[in-house]
Order: C-alpha cells, then sequence, then structure tokens
C-alpha cells in the first residue's frame, strides 16, 4: 500500500538536528558524542516504524518541494531503501562509540567537525535511500560527497589531503561528467525523473541512446568503485579507521551499489536491461573488477589496502548479482549490501584496534598478534570467514544465493568467476589470519631502551578500551546471527527480488 | 500581451516610488553632516527600499505573462517617448535583488570605506535608482536615459574608491566601452521604432513602447540589423566572450562594493530577455547558433582563464564570463527549460557573486590581498568567514543543494533537448567550474598558515557574519526551494517562448 508520511522526512531530519546538537555542545564532551547517538538511535527507531509499511511492497512518501515544474524534491521509502536506511543507521550508532573509543573525547574543534560531519553524512545517507527520483537522488549523492570530504582529510596531514583532493575530484568529475548527463538524457528521453518498479522507458526508445546511458550512469555512480572508477577508493585510505569503516560499511560504497540497483531495476528495469544486453555487459565489468581488485589485494601488505581493494571486489558481487537479472542473484545482491557492511565494518573495526594497541598497519607485522589481542582477532576471524562466504556467517548465505541466481539463469561464466574469486579472497584473508592466529611473535627492540642495539623481547599489547571493543563484538554478533538466522531479513528483501 | 495598472493593482505608482526613493535619499544625505548619521539615514533607506521591493514581489500574480504595476505618462508624443514603467516575470525580481545588493554594499562599506563616505553612499543610491529604472522601464528610449545614467556614479565609484593603483585608467576604460555599446543600443532602438511603424499591423504611429513593439515585429532584414546591434551593446555590458576585456580590470581596480553591483546584476543577460528575444525574435531564432557558439566559447575560455588565476578578484571576474556563456547557451536552446534555466542562473549570480566577493573584500581588509601567493591556511583563523565562502563557492560551481544547482540542470536540461552535442558540450564546460573554484579554495584556505598577517587575523565580526548569512541562507533555501522564483518566470518564459517558435514568425510571413 502506497501512503503519505512524514517518517522518511524525520529519519533525515534526526542527523541534522544531531548535527546541530554536537556543534552546540561542542565544549561539553561528552555529550557532544551523545548526541549523534541519540539521533542515531531516533534514526534507528523512524526506520524501524517504516518496516511494516514495506514489507508487503507498500511505500511511504513525502514531498519535501516542488523543485523545478519537471521534478519535485521527494522521498519515498520502499523496502530496498528501509533496507539500506536500517543497516546504515545501525551502523552509525556503533561508530559513533567506537570512534570515542578511538579518537577519545576531548573537546577540540577538529573532533566536532568530525561528529557533526558523521551526523550530516547519515542525513546525505538516508536521502539517497529514500529519494523518489532522480533529482533528489543526485542532490542528497552529491551532499554525500561534499559533507564526507572533511573526513576523509580529518588528519590534517599533506598526505590526507592529497587523498581528500583526489576522492573529491573522482566523486564530483564523474558526478558532473557522467551521472548528470545520464540524468537529464533520462528525462530528455522518458519524460519523468520518477523511480519506477520495473522501469520508466517506452518501447520506442532507441537502444544506442539507452545504452549509451546505461554506460553514462554506471561511470557516473562513482562511488560504486566499478573499475575504471575506483581509485579514489584506495585513496581515501589515508582517512582514519572509523571514517574508513563509515565510508566503507555505512555510507559512501553502499549508497554507489544502492544507486546502481535502482537504475537497473527502477529506471530502466531487469527486462530492458536483458533486453539490451546490458546484463552481460555488467556481468563483464564487474567480473574484471572482481578479478582484478582480488589479485591486487593478494600482493599488498598493508591491512587497509587488502580492505581497500577486497571492498572494491565486493561491492562488484553486488553489482554482479543484481545483473544476473534473476530473483535469486538480486536476493544475493541485496543481502551482501546488508551483510557486506557487518563484516567489512569488523574487519575495519579490528584493524583501528589493532593500530590502537600495537601501532601497526601491515600483514608482515601481525605474526602472532593473536595472542595479544585474541578478541580482536577473533572478531577479524569471523569478518573474513564471512567475506570469503563460509557458514555460519550471512556472507555465505549472500554468496549461497548468489550462486544460486547464476544457475538460475545459466550464467556459468558469472559462476566460475564467483568461484574463483572465492578462492582469491580465501587466499588474501587467509595470509593474514595465518600470519596473526599460527606464527609465533615477533620480537622487538625493547621500546625506550634508547638504542637499537638493546636487548630483544615480545612487546606487552593490551586490547584497547571498552568503547572500541564493544562496537566490535556488537558488529561480530551480527555478522554470525544474519547468517544462522536470515530469515526476517530475508522477508523484507523478498520485496526487493520479486 | 495585457498590462495592469499599478492603480488597480496596488492603489499608488510603486516603481516609480521605487525608482524615485533612492534618488531623494541620496539629495537628503547631501545635507547630512555627521558620519554617523549620514549612514544610518542611507542604510535606512536602502532597507525601506528593499522593504517596498519586496512588497511588489508579494503582490505581483506570479505565473501570468501580463506587464504588471504599469504607469504611463506621455512625454515626447512626436518622437513616440512616453514614461512608461512596468515590470513582468521576467523583471520583477531584479528589483529586490537590486536593493539587497545595495543594502549588503552599504554594510559592508561601514568598515572599509573610510575616505568620503558621504559621496560614497550617494553614488550607491544613485546607482540604485538608475538601476531599478532599468529593470522597469518598458519604453525604450526611457530604458537608454537610466542605462546612460548608470554610468556616472559606476565611473565616480572606480575612480574616486577603487583599491588599485590603475583605477583611473580602469574607470575610463569602463566608460569608453559601455559608451561604444550605448552607440549601437541607440542606433538598434531607433531602427525597431522605424521598422515597426513600416511593418503590418501597427497604426503608422512611431512609438518606442515596448509592448507595442513586441505586436508588429518588423522584417527580418531590419530585424538581423538590430540584432547584432543590440548583441553588441548587451554582450558588452554582460561581458560576454569576446567583449569582456573591461572587467577583470574593473573589478580589481575598483571597490568590492562595485564589483557587487556590476557582476551581481547581469544587465547585459537582463537586456538580450527584455528586448532582444520579444522584439527580434525572428532574428534571434536564426541566429541563434551564434549566440550558442559565442556561449560555449566563453564559458570554457572563461573557466580555463579562472583555473590559472591566482587573485580571487580576477577569478570572480573569468568566473563571471564563464557563467554568462552558460546563460547565452540557455537561451540559445529556444526552449522553456533554457530560458528559466538562465533568468534562474542569473538570479542565482547575483546572490554568490555577492557571497564571493563579500569574502574577498573580508579576507582583503584583512589581508591586504586575495592573491593565493599572501593567502593558504584561513580556515584555521576564520572558520565562519571561511564558511560563508564555501557555500558561496559551491553556489558558483552549481552543487545540489545550492541555488546554482537548478540553473545550471534547466540549461542543460535546455541544451540536451534541443541539440545532444550542444548539452554534451555545455556538461564538459561545467566540470571545469569546479576545477577553478576548488583549486583556489583549497590553496587560499586549507594548508598550512603561510604568511605572518593570516596568522593574526581576525573572523568575521557580528555584522559581517550577519550579511555574509543573509546570502549564504537564500542560496541554500533557493537550493531547495527554486520554485519561488521559478513560479514568478514561467508566465513571461512561455510567452516569449512561443514568440520564439518559427512556426509563428514574421519571416515565414513576408
Amino acid at each position: 500500500m502506497d501512503v503519505t508520511g512524514i517518517a522518511p522526512l524525520l529519519a533525515l531530519l534526526a542527523p541534522v538536528l544531531g548535527a546541530a546538537g554536537v556543534v552546540l555542545l561542542r565544549n561539553h564532551t561528552p555529550a557532544r558524542e551523545l548526541c549523534g547517538v541519540v539521533a542515531g538511535i531516533v534514526q534507528v527507531g523512524v526506520v524501524a516504524t517504516l518496516i511494516p509499511a514495506v514489507r508487503d511492497g507498500g511505500t511511504v512518501s513525502f514531498t519535501l518541494s516542488t523543485f523545478l515544474p519537471q521534478a519535485s524534491i521527494s522521498l519515498r521509502a520502499d523496502a530496498l531503501g528501509v533496507v539500506l536506511a536500517g543497516t546504515a543507521a545501525v551502523l552509525w550508532v556503533l561508530t559513533t562509540f567506537y570512534a570515542m573509543g578511538y579518537f577519545g573525547t576531548a573537546p577540540v574543534p577538529e573532533l566536532t567537525r568530525f561528529h557533526a560531519c558523521l551526523c550530516l553524512t547519515m542525513s546525505a545517507t538516508v536521502g539517497v535511500a529514500f529519494s523518489a527520483n532522480l533529482i533528489t537522488l543526485y542532490l542528497f549523492y552529491e551532499a554525500l560527497t561534499v559533507i564526507t570530504y572533511p573526513l576523509v582529510t580529518h588528519a590534517g596531514t599533506p598526505e590526507a589531503i592529497r587523498g581528500g583532493r583526489r576522492y573529491l575530484a573522482y566523486q564530483l568529475g564523474a558526478a558532473i561528467v557522467f551521472l548528470l548527463p545520464a540524468i537529464v538524457l533520462t528525462y530528455v528521453e522518458a519524460g519523468t525523473f520518477d523511480f519506477v518498479p520495473g522501469g520508466i522507458f517506452s518501447a520506442g526508445s532507441s537502444g544506442v541512446l539507452l545504452v549509451t546511458i546505461y554506460l553514462l550512469f554506471l561511470l557516473g555512480i562513482a562511488k560504486s568503485a566499478l573499475m575504471p572508477v575506483h581509485s579514489w577508493l584506495p585513496a581515501a585510505m589515508v582517512a582514519p579507521v572509523p571514517v574508513s569503516a563509515l565510508l566503507h560499511a555505512v555510507a559512501v560504497v553502499n549508497v554507489g551499489v544502492f544507486c546502481v540497483l535502482r537504475v537497473v531495476l527502477d529506471v530502466f528495469g531487469s527486462d530492458l536491461v536483458g533486453d539490451l544486453g546490458l546484463g552481460v555487459l555488467t556481468l563483464v565489468l564487474t567480473s574484471v573488477t572482481i578479478l582484478v581488485s582480488s589479485l591486487y589485494a593478494l600482493r599488498l601488505d598493508s591491512l587497509k589496502g587488502i580492505l581497500a581493494y577486497s571492498t572494491i571486489g565486493q561491492l562488484s558481487y553486488m553489482m554482479l548479482g543484481v545483473a544476473l537479472l534473476s530473483p535469486g542473484g538480486r536476493t544475493g545482491a541485496v543481502l551482501h549490501l546488508v551483510g557486506h557492511s557487518f563484516s567489512k565494518i569488523t574487519l575495519f573495526f579490528a584493524v583501528g584496534s589493532i593500530y590502537l594497541a600495537t601501532h601497526r598497519t601491515l600483514v608482515s607485522e601481525l605474526r602472532g598478534i593473536g595472542r595479544q589481542l585474541p578478541w580482536t582477532m577473533v572478531a577479524f576471524a569471523i569478518g573474513a570467514i564471512s567475506i570469503i562466504g563460509l557458514p555460519p556467517t550471512v556472507g555465505f548465505v549472500a554468496k549461497y544465493f548468489l550462486f544460486l541466481g547464476a544457475i538460475e539463469n545459466g550464467q556459468w561464466a558469472a559462476l566460475a568467476v564467483l568461484s574463483v574469486s572465492t578462492v582469491l579472497s580465501a587466499g588474501y584473508y587467509l595470509r593474514i589470519l595465518r600470519s596473526a592466529l599460527v606464527d609465533a611473535p615477533a620480537t622487538m627492540p625493547v621500546a625506550g631502551s634508547g638504542d637499537a642495539s638493546g636487548h630483544m623481547r615480545v612487546p606487552t599489547v593490551r586490547e584497547p578500551g571498552a568503547l572500541v571493543l564493544a562496537p566490535m563484538l556488537v558488529t561480530t554478533a551480527f555478522t554470525l546471527l544474519l547468517g544462522v538466522a536470515p530469515g526476517w531479513l530475508l522477508g523484507l528483501i523478498g520485496v526487493v527480488s520479486r | 500581451m495585457n498590462e495592469i495598472k499599478a492603480i488597480d493593482q496596488i492603489g499608488f505608482p510603486i516603481l516609480s516610488t521605487l525608482v524615485l526613493l533612492p534618488g531623494v535619499i541620496m539629495i537628503l544625505l547631501g545635507f547630512i553632516r555627521t558620519e554617523r548619521a549620514l549612514r544610518r539615514v542611507a542604510l535606512a533607506g536602502a532597507v525601506v527600499v528593499l522593504g517596498l521591493s519586496l512588497v511588489l514581489t508579494v503582490q505581483f500574480q506570479q505565473g501570468s505573462s501580463d506587464f504588471q504595476f504599469g504607469e504611463q505618462v506621455p512625454w515626447v508624443e512626436s518622437m513616440g517617448m512616453s514614461y512608461h514603467l512596468a515590470v513582468d516575470g521576467v523583471s520583477v525580481l531584479f528589483v529586490p535583488l537590486t536593493a539587497l545588493l545595495v543594502v549588503v554594499v552599504m554594510l559592508t562599506s561601514w568598515a572599509s570605506v573610510r575616505h568620503q563616505p558621504k559621496a560614497y553612499l550617494m553614488a550607491v543610491l544613485g546607482f540604485e535608482c538608475a538601476a531599478i529604472g532599468v529593470f522597469t522601464s518598458v519604453d525604450l528610449i526611457l530604458f537608454f536615459v537610466f542605462w546612460e545614467l548608470m554610468l556616472i556614479p559606476t565611473y565616480v565609484l572606480i575612480r574616486v574608491w577603487g583599491g588599485g593603483a590603475r583605477r583611473d585608467r580602469a574607470a575610463l576604460r569602463y566608460v569608453l566601452s559601455m559608451l561604444l555599446g550605448s552607440a549601437a543600443l541607440l542606433i538598434g532602438f531607433v531602427l525597431l521604432g522605424v521598422g515597426s511603424r513600416s511593418a503590418s499591423g501597427s497604426g503608422g504611429e512611431l512609438s518606442f513602447d515596448l509592448l507595442v513593439l513586441m505586436e508588429s515585429p518588423p522584417a527580418l532584414g531590419t530585424q538581423t540589423a538590430v540584432f547584432f546591434l543590440l548583441v553588441f551593446a548587451f554582450a558588452l555590458k554582460a561581458p560576454m566572450f569576446p567583449f569582456h576585456a573591461w572587467l577583470p580590470a574593473t573589478l580589481v581596480e575598483g571597490p568590492v562594493g562595485m564589483g557587487v553591483l556590476l557582476i551581481g546584476l547581469k544587465m547585459g543577460v537582463f537586456g538580450f530577455l527584455r528586448f532582444v528575444l520579444p522584439l527580434v525574435p525572428d532574428a534571434f531564432s536564426t541566429w541563434s547558433w551564434l549566440i550558442a557558439v559565442l556561449g560555449v566559447v566563453g564559458v570554457l575560455y572563461g573557466a580555463l582563464i579562472a583555473l590559472v588565476q591566482t587573485d580571487l578578484r580576477r577569478l570572480l571576474a573569468f568566473a563571471s564570463i564563464s557563467h554568462v556563456g552558460l546563460a547565452m547557451l540557455g537561451l540559445s536552446s529556444l526552449n522553456a527549460s533554457g530560458l528559466q534555466g538562465a533568468v534562474f542562473l542569473i538570479v542565482n549570480l547575483g546572490l554568490v557573486s555577492t557571497g564571493m566577493l563579500l569574502a574577498a573584500g573580508f579576507i582583503h581588509e584583512r589581508v591586504g590581498s586575495t592573491d593565493i601567493a599572501a593567502l593558504g591556511g584561513l580556515a584555521q583563523r576564520a572558520p565562519t568567514l571561511t564558511t560563508f565562502a564555501l557555500i558561496a563557492a559551491f553556489g558558483a560551481l552549481a552543487v545540489p543543494g545550492t541555488s546554482g544547482f537548478p540553473g545550471e540542470f534547466l540549461i542543460l536540461l535546455g541544451a540536451f533537448s534541443a541539440n545532444v552535442w550542444l548539452g554534451t558540450i555545455a556538461v564538459t564546460t561545467v566540470i571545469l567550474a569546479a576545477a577553478y573554484v576548488l583549486v583556489y579554495f583549497e590553496r587560499a584556505f586549507h594548508g598550512r598558515i603561510r604568511s605572518t598577517t593570516v596568522d593574526a587575523m581576525s573572523d568575521l565580526r557580528l555584522r559581517e557574519a550577519l550579511t555574509a548569512g543573509v546570502v549564504s541562507v537564500m542560496i541554500v533555501a533557493l537550493g531547495f526551494f527554486p520554485s519561488v522564483i521559478l513560479d514568478y518566470t514561467s508566465g513571461s518564459v512561455d510567452d516569449l517562448v512561443s514568440r520564439l517558435d518559427p512556426s509563428t514568425t514574421a519571416a515565414t510571413k513576408d
């Protein structure tokens, strides 16, 4: 049932108020941080109230302004949007706690800026999730780019500014040069900006033009990190861990994949994508991205670098899933969107925990660290197992549906790519796990002894505080829980994949 | 084409009041002795004009293509001239925009103009009087009178309060350029009047009334001649590539307040909308490709030159040339989206240029320069200033959620609807705008503090923050609610588009 309601707007406004609170209480920590937490909990609650309305295929709409004669700024929550918004909102609350543990809660301007931008990031993300048309989507998509820029350059070092510049240039550049023309051409051809399940193009449209528009969309949505518009993602790794977690699991990349799903499902429609041969084209592009990124990750030593290239590959899994053009593929794609978020954020939280405890960032430095940081490494292991796609994690369930989707439509090549890349991702994650859990700890010069030739010993390392561990363990628990009991989530996703 | 009289609509001649009030206040200032009282009276006067202009916009009947608040008094009847004021959807918004910019200029002059404040404020009010006259005249000769009157305060402002060493030359160059354009404009207007008299359908009477002339467009040959004369005059004023040489010098040498008025009010583009499109529609349709080419070259040229500028004010000058090119592109698409976009864009540019120039003024006042060589790290010392500058910068590069986006989007929509290649070129130019704005911003505001003057600089004072805040709020508000403007312009724009439709033109009749 399609109804009108203000819940989508409330979900959008809660973080804005949170940001205002952060700025007002900038000198009162930890009340400043709690503004974000409260806003996040409100947002989770509001999104939860939308579930009953959308799980039968209904929508909740709200029109904010008649933007142009041709299109309004309109919000419309449907099942797909609620899945993205809900995932982001839950992880936002956890990330805020984690950031308190990671950065501390000193009343310094940098952290006020961080928490305010964090809130606004959530507004933009939910805005994308609940966009009812391409104009609204573009508005929040660009807002997300702008508001995450200060987060990427958080450290303020020349290196961070360089990475931030690349991030901004790729995101804004692709959006203006490719996405904006795609949206305009869509309107010129279809006469509407609105998302309609099954697509908006009429039967008589020129095939060449439609293929052009589709390619412009794929290139323009750089947030999905499809090769060749992926290189902003490793560059953005200069950001501190809580920001990377947010970019990779909560906001930016999820929004990218979400936009591609919207374009395939609600602008073109699966049938048209299939008729034009665009499904195969997308399969080829995503397969190349999956294989190249996995092979690249195998050679890296930097933990965050591996996670970055792993993300690039996993995002293409989701897009591959929807390009299979079968219900199984769509279910796998959306479930992987959720599952990857929880698994990848666990991995980032763990990497941050390792950094806090030891200041190490390379795989080669991790030998035997599992004995010193048991909680962290257990979380890391479960996150990694989920990304590889082994039971009993959510990653396994998602991969099962992706395999199913490939078989349903007889896409044997895609099936082969999925299998090979499973082996490859097992390769780079198991390398880390073996080093951390099996190898003996490395000895190091005693810290503070003053001379490098001092005697060697295994340095004492302690797990970081509860504010870092607790969010990590919660996301780990979700990774397992969604793996053993995915039923309720699949009910919601089923609406999308029908 | 109908006209609603002011007497019927609001009961008093509101447009004459708006034109004359700044002039009256200007004369009043001549009798005030103390500086404090002077500034207060001037500001109060400007605020009253702004309030009255808001009354005008509220009372305006939206969506109608009629001319409204009309006042007509015969002047030199034998020459077909009359004192005739009226506004329609195209022009009505420029009145409050002018009034707003004048208030902003006065507020900033509070701290920055110490030299002869009385004469400065009088010149600004004189400019306001002439500018509102330009936007509300619907008699061509009356328009021309106001158009020329504007030159006097502009010359004085650049000559006396300019900050640059070569302001003398800049002021002279400006006036000479404008006089050249005026000559063409006057010849064009006279040709129009004469050509229209001999066109079929007119009563054989000479008239320079816009509403009369619109009823009987002259033959295509006359139209073409008039088209080129008017295009020259308005392109020079806008300024549009390749007639832009006077702008960078004027902006760098002249005072910031003058810059706000000169590049904030895009009178050249307004001239196109007011006179070229409705009066010589067939010539415009025929030559729209030329306008498109000049527009595209202008966008590219302005943006590329802006990319290598190190001084914020020179950068803004070339950015303005680029933006005017984009507006021209919108006009040349000959459809409602393109025209709506062009009107929206120039209203937005009024706000955005003001925001950017205000920031430039604040920086110049504190650091003594707006060149990136002397800046760097401004964000650390002046976060409030940086925030306002950033909002204006986003408006300039058309980030969605600012007033820059709707206009640009409509222009792209219009360009793509008219011709896919035109749209493609337009898009590639938009990215350059992002480049020059971001490059300057990063170097000036981010990074390390490199100079001691920046290190010691203060953030905005309350009055400055309020001034910049009003502009910023408007930039964001119009970004989300552009229909506030589009509802005003739609009626008149639809009427213009129907005039440009080739199937109803005079060209097919003769």
